[in-house]
């Protein structure tokens, strides 16, 4: 269901309104979807997508191979090549289906969660593992891919996203801003303060949250009375729960929502309803707060499961496409595991570089000392301190 | 006599109960402090025994937490919240220092704010960016805060006690590496007083004053000192504000000299305002400069190289070294 802005917005497909086309069912029309959990394509009256077998393919090897990716990065941090991980099991649709709406210019500020996007922005997923690692607390170059930083204080960067759209606008460009969040985040000032900034600038961003269920170990009614799509009504621009676990509808609805803010028609709060199949992360114990049956419960709406469905029994996918979609998760596996046991630990004078673009004095005489004081355990000589240091 | 050896997470849990139990108007708020117990479970098991309304879930937002619980205050209640980490705490940093520290003064003292809130703080543990930082300094500077820190059992169990009894806002921060060291609590002790400093290791050739996570460490310093024949004497300063000046000048008088040990980048630290302060009060007594050993000036960095920014052993003996060489 969409909740409509006082400017209301252009209805797209309004001829569809209605419903149901031939053999197509009508989905529950508070949440969008497009693929059941059963794999069955069903209507929608505002959204859809027209997707080559191939394109869909494309989204099923996409969230299959994040899939892998992750559970070889979780296998790592058990390891102890890793020092944590935060799985994205359970939240590949909502992530392939957000990512793979953007075009090369738009922008993403994402959480920490967010390695199905960092994956359609074509980040190398092994650059992600180095802050999971504990050698860097970013590594990689935001702008050459579009792909800002992994933000782990909750909320933060969904002001950035606004900023960075208030930027684009202000440049007459037609790219759009993407600022992903979680149900918990949702809570943070922050993102209330995002909300006004975007409405009140009519800022080209789209607000996507994965309402995962769960912020920790805290459920969604923690951060919540009302259904949180439906938060954006208050502020003026329109909000639609989509089924996260749905890549098509997830794919529908981003495009549309970026559509929207390209058009010059301001911010769209996307909940995509989803869920959190595994801890929070490596560190977390979540026998502690949930019973599994409802983990079981999301297990049935996995969301590769059902567009393998669709792709069986449409016929637009063979065994052997899966047997080398198989044998690609194996290679990407190993090349993550290979990739992160060769991570060297950083140089030690890392510790002093980048922290001002134009220098500073006291990191200057810092670095020089801890240099100095380095060098006094190599030559044993100075009797382990070093010489002129503090006098 | 009830002396039990307890670690200083489980010290903390046991003093938030005792203080439960014995006054109704003691609440626990904070992110995941219910079922969970916390992400250190320091508030383990409290929910479940003194329910929903005491120990509270909040919604995922720091300066609600931290707005709201001054309200409770105002009202008569006395909440103890969790920050869960020392890098999320800044999302709060505006009710804490334009709200908090400063609403009994601008009442004229007519109103009381008793709230304490816990921050585990301090690197040590493998984190990633936001969990490992010693952010003591900027809470201390500000007027109308109370800022402490336990390194051991039996204080983390008292001074918790006494954080909660006090009608000041107290920032109490806990030293997260050190959550699971044991030591003995003697929960029917007579504790001190909340600010004053305690002798560790007596000595008489230098003084180490720390507190929190870096006490450990400078006992180990002495301890190691002492095989070479130096004797230091070790400060666990309990209190970063007040600070226990007179503690401090007492000790640094009978050994003339003095290093001060903290996490926290030295620039603008608590060692800047101690080496100001003992050398207005004791200069004549020095026989070095007050040297500092801290973190640099350079964001916490990532967990491969913790071990180089965090002062260890070596750095605070070669600090002791340079002072003696004096
Ligand atoms: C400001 C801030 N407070 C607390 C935390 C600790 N923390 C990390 S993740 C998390 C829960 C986030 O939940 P949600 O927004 O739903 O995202 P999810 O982890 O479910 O993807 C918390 C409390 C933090 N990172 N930042
Ligand atoms: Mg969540």
């Amino acid at each position: 269901m969409t909740v409509e802005s006082t400017a209301a917005r252009k209805p797209r497909r309004s001829s569809k309104r209605t419903g149901s086309s031939a053999g197509k069912a009508v989905a529950d029309p508070q949440l969008v979807q497009l693929l059941t959990p059963e794999g069955q394509r069903v209507e929608h009256p505002d959204y859809d997508v027209d997707l080559t077998p191939e394109e869909l393919r494309g989204l099923y090897r996409d969230m299959v191979l994040t899939r892998r990716f992750d559970a070889e990065a979780t296998a790592l941090q058990r390891q102890g090549e890793l020092g944590l991980w935060a799985s994205l099991l359970g939240q590949e649709a909502a992530q392939i289906g957000s990512g793979r709406a953007l075009r090369d210019d738009d922008y993403v500020f994402p959480t920490y969660r967010e390695h199905g996007v960092a994956w359609c922005r074509g980040v190398d997923p092994t650059n992600l593992l180095g802050m999971f690692r504990g050698v860097n607390h970013g590594g990689w170059d935001p702008n050459s891919n579009n792909f800002h930083l992994y933000t782990i204080v909750i909320g933060s960067q969904t002001l950035h996203a606004t900023g960075y759209a208030m930027g684009v606008a202000k440049d007459g460009a037609d790219s759009a801003v993407i600022a992903y969040f979680g149900d918990g985040a949702s809570s943070q000032g922050d993102v209330a303060e995002s909300f006004t900034f975007s409405a009140v600038y009519n800022a080209p961003v789209v607000f996507f949250c994965q309402n995962n269920q769960w912020a920790i170990s805290e459920p969604t009614e923690r951060q919540t009375r009302v259904p949180l799509y439906q938060r954006a009504q208050g502020y003026g621009f329109p909000g639609v729960r989509v089924d996260g676990n749905d890549v098509l509808a997830c794919l529908a609805v981003t495009r549309s929502a970026l559509e929207r803010a390209r058009r010059g028609e301001g911010p769209t709060l996307v909940e995509a309803f989803t869920y959190r199949m595994g801890a929070h992360t490596t560190s977390d114990d979540p026998t502690k707060y949930r019973a599994d049956e409802e983990r079981e419960a999301w297990e049935a709406k996995d969301p590769i499961l059902r567009l393998k469905t669709y792709l069986e029994n449409e016929g637009h996918a063979d065994e052997a496409f899966f047997a080398s979609l198989e044998e690609e998760s194996e290679t990407l596996g190993k090349r993550v595991r290979e990739a992160v046991r060769a991570m060297p630990d950083p140089d030690r004078m890392a510790i002093f570089e980048n922290i001002y673009a134009d220098g500073h004095a006291l990191v200057d005489e810092e670095r020089a000392q801890f240099a100095a004081y380095q060098a006094s355990f190599a030559t044993e000589s100075d009797g382990g301190f070093a010489a002129g240091e503090g006098k | 006599m009830t002396v039990q050896k307890l670690p200083i997470a489980k010290a903390i849990n046991e003093s938030l109960r005792k203080a439960m139990e014995t006054d109704p108007k003691v609440l626990i708020m904070g992110e995941d402090v219910g079922k969970l117990g916390g992400v250190f479970r320091v508030t383990d098991g409290l929910q479940k025994d003194f329910g929903e309304g005491r120990v509270i879930d909040t919604p995922l937002a720091e300066s609600g937490i931290v707005g709201t619980a001054i309200g409770l205050a105002l009202r008569g209640y006395r909440p103890v919240v969790e920050i869960q980490f020392d890098g999320f705490v800044f999302p709060a940093y505006d009710q804490i220092v334009t709200q908090l520290a400063k609403m009994h003064a601008r009442a004229l003292g007519k109103i009381k704010l008793p709230v304490v809130v816990r921050i585990p703080y301090g690197g040590g543990i493998g984190a990633v960016e936001h969990h490992s930082e010693s952010p003591e300094a900027l809470f201390a500077h500000v007027p109308g805060l109370k800022v402490v820190s336990p390194s051991n059992s039996s204080d983390a169990y008292w001074m918790m006690q006494q954080a909660i009894q006090s009608d000041d806002p107290i920032i109490y921060f806990e030293p997260k590496r050190r959550y699971w060291d044991k030591s003995d609590v003697d929960t029917d002790a007579i504790p001190g007083p909340l600010h004053k400093a305690r002798t560790v290791v007596a000595g008489s050739d230098l003084t180490l004053v720390a507190y929190g996570p870096m006490v450990k460490v400078c006992v180990e310093a002495a301890a190691a000192a002492a095989e070479e024949g130096k004797s230091i004497e070790v400060l666990d300063l309990r209190s970063m504000s007040p600070i226990d000046f007179d503690a401090v000048q007492a000790s640094v008088e009978k050994t003339g000299r003095l290093v001060v040990v903290h996490e926290a980048p030295v620039f603008y630290g608590a060692g800047a305002e101690i080496a100001a302060r003992i050398t207005e009060r004791s200069f004549y007594h020095l026989e070095a400069p007050v040297l500092r050993v801290g973190g640099y000036h350079a964001p916490y960095p990532p967990a491969r190289l913790e071990e180089e920014y965090l002062p260890g052993l070596d750095r605070v003996l070669d600090a002791v070294d340079r002072s003696l060489a004096y």
